[in-house]
């Protein structure tokens, strides 16, 4: 497109005589390089400055007050039996959808009798679909989720059920934490396609002011919390 | 959308006549104001954050240039493109070939309140290309033809008789006898009509309520999830959002979204709040294959060099006119353009001219609930204050009006002479409404007593009854 270098000029020309500087000014550009190497969190709530105990426990408080259920489990290998059992519960068909993360793929499916399991993303047809959490903040019940091929995107949009496997080390207390943990596993100042904030199933109120769950994306969720600690 | 924010006089007295929509703002008055207030109350941090929180705007406006320089190279590494729209009509242009490039018959949307700025909407329909909106509300006034009447509730507006009414009118292919009396059915029977077309767009539009410098990133909230179906299934992810949107950090995005969502919605955090990042990886098996964001100026940059630079802190969370009794009074169509409310008082004259928008800053009481609830701290009595001046300046305010205020600051003056003639004003109105106490009618002021009722004074005025309170206490 043409014009929008002209007009990337005429805008940047703009803010620089609003603002009154040249943009060639060694102070600023100084000053917003080291805010963004050193990416400082502000102010951190109270509340996602605790010990891990007390982080898991507010972390289910919150997802339960958002409508989510929430399942502790001892160990990984309890993963599938209690998908299948989630899903019979809820008189659900018995089958979900996985990426390839091996964490998943790598369970005894067989063990969780007369469950499907496809892999690959979410097609239309799907009706639940598995997925694990990169990590969680405590402060708000929010998972966060990573695209990719091991957990894609459409498993946590396209089916009316969405499980998630968290495991109980990877919940921190604050959203700053997790983004932290991601720069330490992905690097500096790059980020997957898309990461979800996910903070329960979807919901509307746009009729009347009334709550009511599944929009568009899952009608239900259920996170499987995983560990001893 | 043709702005009639030059019409507001009228829009105003079809609004306080219109029993259903005086029916559906009652859901404004109570239910925003709750909720926010409880979760302020949960978030002791609460107030600390909103200072924190303008303090990063601040000092991203102060070094807007660098850091949209900084935003634009981290896209292009990540394998996007931006394209910079000074103009409406640019952005409008840009969007539109984009679209015909990506050989698209259906676009979805996501709410974006710069496509509503644009009236992207029109200028796609025009080109022959469907464009359907997805977040619920927004489909509502879609299909009525409408524009917003709140920046985060569009069809707040609205009641459910009218929504299944809609629904029966433009969901023809559904049996005429299904029920629709519930909420439930009415989102469901949305939900199965939308789910089609998030399938079959070739390329889905969304706006942004924060990019990020550090990695070039664009975020949106949802709570249905429509933003994230319009932005992974389709081809092309096509991103609009405006100059101000910036802010360096993950870390500064996250302070802001900490007091969004309590501000808006009351909710502790927005159900869905999504980080998009450059088109789909080699390796990843979902996600756009072309991510293009259009960043719009439409008069900001200019606005930055004004007293009005703090509007631009705004994060269009609604909690101004959540809190607004003129709002709650009229709604937000009478409003005349895109942005009702006191923000809409403010940002309308500054982008669409103080000519075609002069009379918003007068819909206030200057009650300052507005800026008392502002996540970002905007002054925005102050700033209507600004506007009317610069009405007044102007002369774009009526003559009737101009002559009042004349004829009040001559007295205003001379105390000595307003003092008498207010004492004997006072008197005579006493009198006349001794009776009943208040007057249901008054000559010259037919505009007050028409909706409300007078309260005759008391026969003394405020001066009067100073002195001798202040004499009463030296007494003491
Ligand atoms: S002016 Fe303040 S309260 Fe109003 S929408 Fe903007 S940020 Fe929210």
């Amino acid at each position: 497109m043409t014009y929008t270098e002209d007009s990337r000029n005429k805008i940047m020309n703009t803010i620089r005589s609003s603002l009154g500087v040249s943009g060639d000014e060694a102070e600023r550009i100084t000053r917003t390089s080291i805010r963004l190497d050193q990416h400082k969190p502000n102010l951190i709530p109270e509340r996602a400055r605790k010990t891990q105990l007390e982080n898991i426990a507010l972390f289910r408080n919150m997802m339960e007050s958002q409508s989510a259920t929430v399942v502790e489990l001892k160990g990984m290998d309890d993963v599938p039996g209690a998908v299948a059992g989630y899903l019979r519960d809820n008189n659900l068909a018995a089958e979900i959808r996985m990426g390839s993360d091996p964490i998943l793929t790598e369970l005894t499916w067989s063990a969780a009798l007369a469950l499907e399991t496809k892999i690959g993303k979410a097609v239309p047809q799907d009706s639940a679909a598995l997925s694990r959490a990169f990590g969680a903040a405590a402060e708000t019940g929010t998972l966060f989720l990573l695209s990719g091929v091991d957990n894609p995107t459409t498993l946590n949009f396209l089916p009316e059920t969405h499980i998630v496997v968290l495991r109980k080390v990877d919940i921190a207390g604050s959203y700053e934490e997790v983004w932290e943990q991601l720069r330490e596993v992905q690097g500096q100042r790059t980020m997957p396609r898309t990461v979800n904030l996910i903070s329960g199933p979807s919901r509307t109120a746009d009729i009347e002011q009334t709550i009511i769950m599944g929009a568009h994306g899952p009608r239900r969720m259920c996170i499987l919390l995983v560990g001893t600690t | 959308m043709e702005p009639t924010s030059h019409a507001f006089k009228d829009n105003v007295r079809k609004a306080l006549n219109d029993d259903q929509l005086q029916r559906a703002l009652g859901n404004v008055k109570t239910g925003f104001i709750d909720k926010r207030a409880k979760a302020r109350a949960a978030l002791p941090e609460f107030d600390q954050l909103r200072d924190q929180a303008r303090d990063i705007k601040d000092h991203s406006l102060a070094h807007l240039d660098l850091y949209l320089e900084e935003y634009e190279r981290k896209v292009t590494y990540s394998g996007g493109h931006v394209h910079w729209a000074a103009t409406a009509a640019e952005a409008r242009e840009i969007i539109l070939d984009l679209c015909t490039r990506a050989g698209a018959k259906t676009v979805t949307k996501g709410k974006s309140m710069v496509a509503e700025e644009i009236a992207l909407n029109d200028h796609l329909e025009a080109q022959g290309i469907e464009v359907v909106e997805t977040d619920l509300g927004e489909y509502l006034i879609q299909i009525r033809g409408e524009t917003p009447s709140h920046i985060i509730a569009p069809a707040v507006h609205l009641n459910k008789e009218q929504i299944e009414q809609d629904f029966r009118k433009t969901h023809t292919d559904l049996p005429e006898d299904r029920s629709l009396d519930r909420p439930e059915q009415l989102v469901n029977e949305a939900r199965t009509v939308l789910r089609d077309k998030f399938i079959a767009a070739d390329v889905g539009i969304t706006g942004a309520n924060l990019l990020i410098a550090e990695t070039g990133s664009s975020v949106i909230v949802t709570n249905e999830g429509n933003g994230d179906l319009t932005q992974i299934l389709p081809r092309v992810h096509i991103v609009i959002a405006t100059i101000e949107k910036i802010v360096p950090t993950r870390e500064d995005a996250m302070t802001i979204l900490r007091v969004l969502a309590r501000s808006a919605t009351g909710q502790e955090f927005t159900t869905y709040t999504t980080f998009s990042t450059g088109p789909k990886r080699p390796d990843d098996p979902d996600g756009p294959e072309e991510y293009h964001v259009v960043i719009l100026d439409n008069g900001r940059s200019e606005m930055l060099g004004t007293e009005f630079r703090e509007v631009l802190r705004c994060i269009r969370c609604g909690a101004c006119m959540n809190h607004c009794p003129v709002y709650h009074a009229i709604g937000g169509h009478a409003y005349g353009w895109v942005y009702p409310g006191p923000i809409g008082a403010v940002l309308t004259p500054s982008l669409i001219g103080v000519e075609k928008a002069g009379h918003l800053p007068n819909a206030s009481t200057f009650c300052g609930r507005c800026e008392a609830v502002c996540p970002m701290r905007i002054p925005l009595p102050k700033l209507m204050r600004k506007l009317r001046e610069r009405e007044f300046e102007k002369a774009a305010s009526p003559w009737q009006q101009r002559a009042g205020i004349k004829i009040w600051a001559f007295f205003a003056k001379r105390p000595r002479l307003y003092r008498r003639s207010t004492n004997i004003l006072i008197a005579i109105l006493a009198r006349f409404g001794r009776r009943r106490g208040t007057f249901r009618y008054l000559p010259f002021a037919g505009g007050w007593t028409k909706y409300r009722e007078l309260p005759a004074p008391q026969g003394r005025t405020f001066h009067q009854l100073w002195r001798e309170q202040r004499n009463e206490r030296v007494h003491k």
